[in-house]
């Protein structure tokens, strides 16, 4: 069978998976940059797949640019994906740059009711890596100092700008770094638990997006679903595998 | 009408020309995307095209021409003020309900930050001048339907003469009288304004008027359970929010020509999607000329929306007058009883709503239910969990929305929507 290639461009990154007979042979990953026309430019210098899905907030971008490409919604991609990956997973929690989804999962990988924020970022990636901006850390450092703190400040907001407000009176006060980091991982983890128990939470959850990465929130939410989280090896590269697979089903 | 005469005539009622033109070039970009780019349109929607280029051209000339010959008119805000009496009266009503934002920082001297957009744009409108409509009123009924809406008549009511209409929230019998004393109250209030006296006779008449343009919206509502669908529900939309403003009369014979038309289409197996597209029924709160975006959305997204459970819809449409009652008092009765039976979210318990949408969903042969929120509307945020949760019972697919009049979470929306109308494929 012929090759498919399945593309999520999100908001902070470009992925692309290539599979061939049922494989994945190739999986990429670059930064979206206030260009993404001209990263999908670079991604494909060597030439087109014959067969493409896009998904992500950028898709109708990249159809534009590829008017052979079909698109799917990263929600029925990465619901897909993860199903694929896990084929028990019975929810799915997707963290990416700008979206927080959580998806009842059917068999099959199939999309039941789902949850998505509305328009701010309170609580995504882009909040994490703000706040760890602030502490003038890595995103990757920011979760590791987290990861050390064992008394964490009730942190309320999620408001990327009153967060920091927060975060600086609780400095003011002789709250650790650590413990501000931590509350703010906890911040973003309880905001997340009440979308994914407003679509059921029924276990096992499987935790997706470029956020899954965070060794903290994975801790965090593991904790607060009470229960096995599953997280793939690449969990950002689920919704591009999602998106391979569904063109794959679709043209089979 | 000339471009000049245009606007000498807003010079006249006083609107600020220049942010009036920009209104007006937004409003044309905006209905030439939306609607013009529509594939396989009815002929009859010329009359919409045609009403809505002129909304505030043609129309506003008809209300100054009434004003002229010695008619008031009354704007309102809400399904629950009785055009019969309006009519009966002898004024002219029309629906001064806004859905696009303007003056917002105007509007924000007169009532709080966390009020839903509706508000907002009429009270922006009136204060930055904008809204021939609004500037046309002899007399704009307002009613106490939720928190928003009461306190901003208020602060309104030292901008316009206005006269407010007590709606209970619940539906005893207790109720039904306080309603009925209210009916009597705006009777009172026309009658002073025009100075004619509201008589069995005019009141018969003008009921005959109301029921009739119901009549055709139903029988287009009707019309809508073909598969496929015969109208988008775009334009179906445009028609509930040109009923508030065109002349009853002459919109009641446009839409009938227009079901006409309708007729043979369906007879003929067409449509303005294919066969088997996803239908979808679109509930909640009203969407006022020009809030199309979440229609746009839907309509865009692969999906046809068959039907508005909404104020802007089937809540204004669904129940009729009764039409035999021959003395005043009677007549009051029967108009008593058919607006009480309006199931707006501002009444406890208003379970019959959620009745009311399964049946309708069934009816529409829809697939599937949308409900739409205007951001700070609590009482159909409360009914939208509500909602849900029948709408799972009855097993219909359910995704509920909360927006506003902005544009900026268009895209998170498209993706909502393209993903629940996956879930349907």
């Amino acid at each position: 069978m012929s090759e498919v290639a399945g593309l999520d461009v999100g908001s902070r990154a470009i992925k692309l998976v290539m599979r061939r007979e049922g494989q994945t042979v190739l999986s990429r990953r670059l930064p979206t940059t206030f260009d993404p026309a001209g990263q999908l430019r670079e991604l494909f210098a060597n030439g087109l797949p014959e067969r493409l899905a896009v998904t992500g907030y950028g898709r109708e971008l990249a159809r534009e640019l590829y008017p052979q490409a079909r698109t799917v919604t990263e929600i029925k991609a990465h619901a897909l994906g993860a199903g694929s990956l896990f084929p028990q997973a019975a929810t799915l929690l997707d963290i990416g740059g700008q979206d927080t989804k959580a998806i009842a999962l059917m068999p099959g990988g199939r999309v039941g009711r789902f949850e998505m924020n509305d328009r701010c970022a309170a609580g995504t990636g882009k909040f994490l890596e703000y706040v760890a901006t602030a502490f003038g850390l890595s995103v990757a450092a920011f979760a590791a100092l987290a990861l050390t703190g064992d008394d964490p400040p009730l942190i309320s907001s999620m408001c990327t700008v009153f967060a920091e407000t927060e975060a600086t009176t609780l400095m003011a006060r002789g709250v650790s770094q650590a413990n501000i980091a931590l509350g703010l991982h906890k911040a973003v983890a309880g905001r997340t638990l009440a979308m994914l128990g407003r679509v059921g939470l029924t276990p096992p959850v499987v935790f997706v997006g470029g956020v899954a990465k965070n060794p903290c929130l994975v801790r965090l939410v593991a904790e607060a679903v009470g229960g096995e989280l599953l997280v793939p090896e690449s969990p950002d590269m689920t919704g591009a595998l999602g998106a391979a697979l569904w063109l794959a089903a679709e043209t089979a | 009408m000339s471009d000049a005469a245009h606007k000498a005539m807003w010079e006249k009622l006083d609107l600020d020309i220049e942010a009036h033109d920009g209104l007006l070039a937004v409003l044309g970009k905006f209905y030439g995307d939306i609607y013009l780019s529509q594939e396989g349109r009815l002929k009859g929607a010329e009359y919409l095209d045609f009403v809505l280029s002129e909304v505030h051209g043609l129309r506003i000339k008809e209300i100054q021409d009434a004003k002229a010959a010695g008619k008031k008119i009354v704007g309102t805000f809400c399904v629950f003020v009785p055009e019969e009496l309006t009519l009966a009266a002898g004024a002219v009503q029309v629906g001064l309900c806004a859905g696009a934002k303007a003056g917002t920082e105007l509007a924000e001297t007169l009532v709080p930050r966390g009020t839903c957009d509706l508000i907002k744009s009429f009270v922006g409108f009136k204060l930055a001048r904008l809204c021939p409509y609004t500037e046309s009123c002899d007399l704009i009924v307002g009613e106490t339907t939720c928190d928003g809406k009461k306190k901003a008549y208020e602060a309104f009511s030292a901008l316009a003469n206005m006269h407010v209409m007590e709606v209970p929230q619940c539906k005893a019998p207790c109720d039904m009288t306080l309603f009925r004393s209210e009916l009597v109250r705006y009777k009172e209030a026309l009658e002073k304004l025009t100075g004619n006296a509201i008589t069995a006779a005019s009141l018969a008449e003008a009921t005959k008027v109301v029921n009739a343009k119901r009549r055709a919206l139903q029988r287009l509502s009707a019309l809508r359970a073909a598969d496929p669908a015969p109208i988008s529900g775009r334009d179906a939309l445009l028609i509930n929010q040109i009923s508030f403003y065109d002349d009853p009369v002459r919109f009641t014979a446009k839409i009938n020509e227009l079901c006409d038309e309708i007729e043979a289409r369906v007879a003929a197996g067409e449509g303005v999607a294919p066969k088997k597209t996803p239908r979808l029924l679109l509930a909640g709160c009203p969407m006022a000329v020009p809030n199309w975006k979440l229609p746009y959305l839907i309509e865009s997204s692969g999906a046809v929306i068959v039907g508005e459970e909404s104020c802007i819809g089937e809540r204004n449409t669904r129940d009729l007058t009764d039409e035999t009652p021959a003395d005043l008092d009677g007549m009051l009765d029967a108009l008593a009883a058919r607006y009480m039976q309006i199931d707006c979210a501002c009444f406890t318990p208003n379970t019959e709503r959620l009745d009311n949408i399964a049946a309708l969903a069934k009816r529409l042969n829809a697939d599937g239910v949308v409900h739409y929120g205007l951001l700070f509307c609590q009482p159909y945020a409360h009914e939208a969990m509500k909602v849900g949760k029948a709408m799972d019972a009855a097993g219909i697919p359910y995704l509920a929305i909360e927006t506003d009049y902005g544009m900026e979470d268009a895209g998170q929306l498209k993706t909502r929507v393209e993903a629940f109308v996956e879930t349907l494929a």
